[in-house]
């Protein structure tokens, strides 16, 4: 056999080749089959983008159907909640140009948080069933109340309450939230020409 | 004499120490009344255990830690809690937080003192222990909880200990003349810490050489103890924690850890000496070294001052003319804060207050285009690429700026110093870390409405499929029934027929005639404006009299209620169209 091989170096090559052929083909579909990425990884990063409000603004029943329909080709501006640094962030993504937001499905607006005003709810649990992420709790003909870190503001609660006891309120800032804001008057970004004094492109 | 490591970057700002050293450490006459933040270390804010209306003494716990990072806070004289409330704190946002109003008695009487001065028997855990319940927290500016701090001396073995008496920021001479006048304290103090930290080989005091007075005080005393001091050409920022530690071991704390990491502990001299009168004394922290400067005093030093003495009481004491004055600035001119009011209390980080006159300190003059000189890179002690963060900053690409390690920023504010263009740099950086802070949270919080949706999902699901059996389980059964009696088909079917159109009927009824729309929307308008009426009613009451708080709160209600009119006024029109 051996001396079959050496005598025969074509042969020899050949064989070489196949064998290693077959070994790599054996190890990729093995790795194929072992790493198969389940859901559409596509969906998945623009459902991280997306600021999982539930709000339904967009059109679709939350943030998760919208992402799946924009895979599917759909407009990526109709997200009010997530405003114009979820696009950016979206276009980013999707290596295409950033729209600005589709005003028909609504305007970015500051962040709120319902609140039940509590002597005045009659325990209907309507807003219960109309609360995406479960922030609300009570039971029938007793007092509910908003789960205040878990609300998104998604203002769905609002609209079915009989009563309508239910506010939706701007998050006031306390002294360890706040943050330094940017500086407001800013100089161009650098100076170009002999004057200095025209904008670079940034 | 050890070597000396040169650290890079670094500025040499005017010193200005003499004006406030020409005199020993003042006292002031007690307050009429003392302000003490719950939050005044780095942290979560103490939990008060008094209530309006006790009487308490000096030295007594007003506020105890709470779980995590967090210091306890203490009655700096005798008298009554009149207040807690929130009122505005010596904050760079000029907000309020809750803090406790004592009214003094004037008899500054203490409270009974519990005081260790054989801490050599002490176990690290208790003296651990006496150093949170004094509620000492890092007095060089940062305000870490010391206890917290040293635990990680007994969790990972401790070779070095630092003391930091650096003071590199202009004007500052709080640590200086407390070495002058009581080495002896801060070298018992050190050797606390050095017993609960299981006596680490090399003890280092790290002091520039711009302090003579202080290094020979710290030498006489240190003969014979081991402790060796270190004094260095004078440079800013030299007093950084990473910096200081560099320049006295040659060694660099990696980005993201800590000197306890590379068994090393940094403390500052003001500390020492606190945890000295803790535990020796048994006197908590209430009282602190502040620098008084700047050309708008009549009168420049430094004073013992009780914590939460309000800023107006040590001014008035000192000559101070408003109209020379140009702003008020909590800490040093390089990294300190203007204050918006004078009445915010002095607390356990306040090294400093200086106010300086329109000519010492001028206004900030507008920013230009950077011209890409290069100085700010030059003078960053943290070998940060400062105008490549800038723009990052300007164009918000938080990428690139966590790339380029702007959390290794230590906002000491070189860069803007030698910026020739002005720019603000360190605002930039700050305001760039707080998006990126703020950015994570929205992610995890977003993260967690996603399980939350997803989890609801699923619910509904279930409970749709059980629905779904039960239906086809009633279908089953009825037909079975049918095929047992099938003289009744004819009834049952005609009944099945009534069913559907009553249904039907109920359908249609539910779906609300535009009149009957029209009727709730109307029934709805009414009430919100109802609704506003008293939220402005209660609006004008607390503006009267309530805190900033209340207000804010009443506010927002209104502008709710103002919001649900509009919508409803909206909704209405659309309907009667
Ligand atoms: S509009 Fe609302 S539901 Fe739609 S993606 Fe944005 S947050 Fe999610
Ligand atoms: S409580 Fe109301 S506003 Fe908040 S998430 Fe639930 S439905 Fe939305
Ligand atoms: S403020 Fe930050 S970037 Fe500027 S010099 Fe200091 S460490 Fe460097
Ligand atoms: S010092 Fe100022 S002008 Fe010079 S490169 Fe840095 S940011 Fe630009």
């Amino acid at each position: 056999m051996m001396s079959l091989l050496t005598d025969n170096t074509m042969l020899a090559a050949l064989l070489a080749l196949v064998g290693l052929g077959t070994l790599f083909g054996g190890l990729l579909g093995y790795a194929a089959e072992k790493f198969k990425v389940g859901s559409d990884p596509i969906v998945q990063q623009l459902d991280e983008l997306l600021p999982q409000t539930q709000c339904g603004q967009c059109g679709f029943p939350g943030c998760r159907p919208y992402a799946q329909s924009i895979a599917d080709g759909d407009a990526i501006n109709k997200c009010p909640p997530g405003g114009q640094s979820t696009i950016n962030a979206i276009a980013n993504l999707l290596d295409i140009s950033a729209p600005s937001l589709d005003e028909e499905h609504g305007e970015e607006e500051i962040r709120t948080i319902a609140y039940i005003r509590e002597d005045e709810c009659i325990g209907c649990t309507k807003c219960i069933q109309a609360c995406p992420v479960d922030a609300i709790l009570g039971a029938a003909k007793l007092m509910h109340t908003v789960i205040a870190d878990e609300c998104t503001g998604c203002d769905l609660c609002v609209e079915p309450c009989p009563v309508d006891c239910i506010d939706m309120l701007p998050i006031v800032e306390n002294i360890h939230q706040w943050q330094w804001s940017a500086p407001e008057h800013s100089a161009d970004l650098i100076a170009t020409t002999a004057s200095g004094m025209h904008e670079d492109a940034a | 004499m050890r070597q000396i490591w040169n650290t890079p970057g670094g500025v040499h700002p005017p010193d200005n120490k003499e004006q406030s050293l020409t005199k020993n450490i003042g006292h002031l006459p007690l307050p009429e009344k003392l302000i003490l933040p719950l939050t005044q270390h780095a942290g979560t804010a103490a939990k008060t255990c008094v209530v309006v209306g006790e009487k308490v003494l000096k030295g007594q716990k007003l506020a105890s830690a709470s779980a995590g990072i967090s210091a306890a806070v203490h009655a700096p004289s005798s008298g009554w809690i009149t207040a807690i409330e929130e009122r505005s704190v010596a904050h760079p946002s000029g907000m309020s937080a809750a803090c406790i109003e004592i009214t003094c008695d004037g008899e500054d009487r203490w409270i009974e003192r519990v005081s260790y001065p054989n801490y050599q028997q002490a176990s690290a855990m208790q003296l651990r222990d006496l150093i949170a319940d004094a509620g000492i927290a890092g007095l060089g500016g940062a305000g870490f909880p010391s206890a917290i701090k040293l635990d990680s001396g007994t969790k990972k073995p401790i070779d070095t200990l630092i003391i930091n008496a650096t003071e590199c920021e202009p004007y500052i001479t709080a640590d200086d003349i407390l070495i002058c006048e009581r080495a002896d304290q801060i070298i018992q103090g050190i050797d606390i810490v050095s017993h609960l930290l299981g006596k680490p080989k090399t003890i280092l005091i790290g002091i520039e050489n711009n302090k003579p007075e202080a290094i020979a005080a710290l030498n006489q005393h240190c003969q014979g103890t081991g402790i060796e001091v270190v004094y260095f050409p004078t440079k800013y920022p030299s007093g950084g924690e990473k910096q200081l530690i560099y320049i006295l071991t040659g060694k660099e704390v990696p980005s993201g850890q800590l000197p306890a990491d590379l068994g090393m502990v940094c403390l500052n001299s003001g500390t020492a000496f606190a945890i000295k009168r803790a535990v020796i004394d048994g006197e908590p922290l209430i009282s602190r070294i502040t620098t008084l400067a700047g050309e708008a005093c009549g009168v420049n030093r430094n004073y013992e001052i009780l914590i939460g003495t309000p800023v107006s009481h040590l001014l008035q004491h000192n000559n101070f003319d408003q109209a020379l004055c140009s702003r008020l600035i909590m800490g040093g001119p390089m990294m300190g804060f203007s204050l918006a009011s004078s009445e915010v209390p002095l607390i356990k980080t306040s090294t400093c207050i200086l106010a300086p006159s329109h000519t010492e300190i001028p206004d900030d003059e507008p920013p230009q285009p950077c011209i890409r000189c290069g100085l700010c890179s030059e003078a960053c002690p943290a070998s940060l690429l400062p105008q490549q963060l800038y723009w990052y900053s300007r164009a918000k690409d938080h990428e690139r700026l966590q790339s380029h390690n702007l959390f290794d920023c230590i906002e000491c504010g070189a860069c803007s110093y030698v910026c020739p263009s002005n720019i603000p740099l360190v605002q930039y950086y700050r305001s760039s870390k707080g998006d990126i802070t703020n950015a994570l949270a929205t992610k995890a919080t977003a993260a967690i409405s996603r399980e939350r949706f997803e989890f609801r999902q699923v619910r509904l699901e279930k409970a749709d499929i059980a629905r779904e059996s039960k239906r086809e389980a009633r279908r089953l059964n009825t037909e079975q029934a049918k095929k047992m009696s099938p003289s009744t088909t004819q009834s049952t079917g005609s009944s099945a027929a009534d069913i559907i159109k009553a249904a039907q009927l109920r359908g249609i009824t539910k779906q609300a005639s535009p009149e009957q729309q029209k009727a709730k929307l109307q029934r709805t308008l009414l009430a919100a404006q109802m609704r506003l009426e008293e939220a402005q009613q209660r609006l004008v009451q607390v503006t009267n009299k309530g805190s900033a708080h209340q207000q804010a709160q009443q506010l927002a209600s209104v502008e709710a209620a103002r919001r649900k009119v509009e919508q409803t006024t909206q909704r209405l029109t659309e309907v009667s169209h």
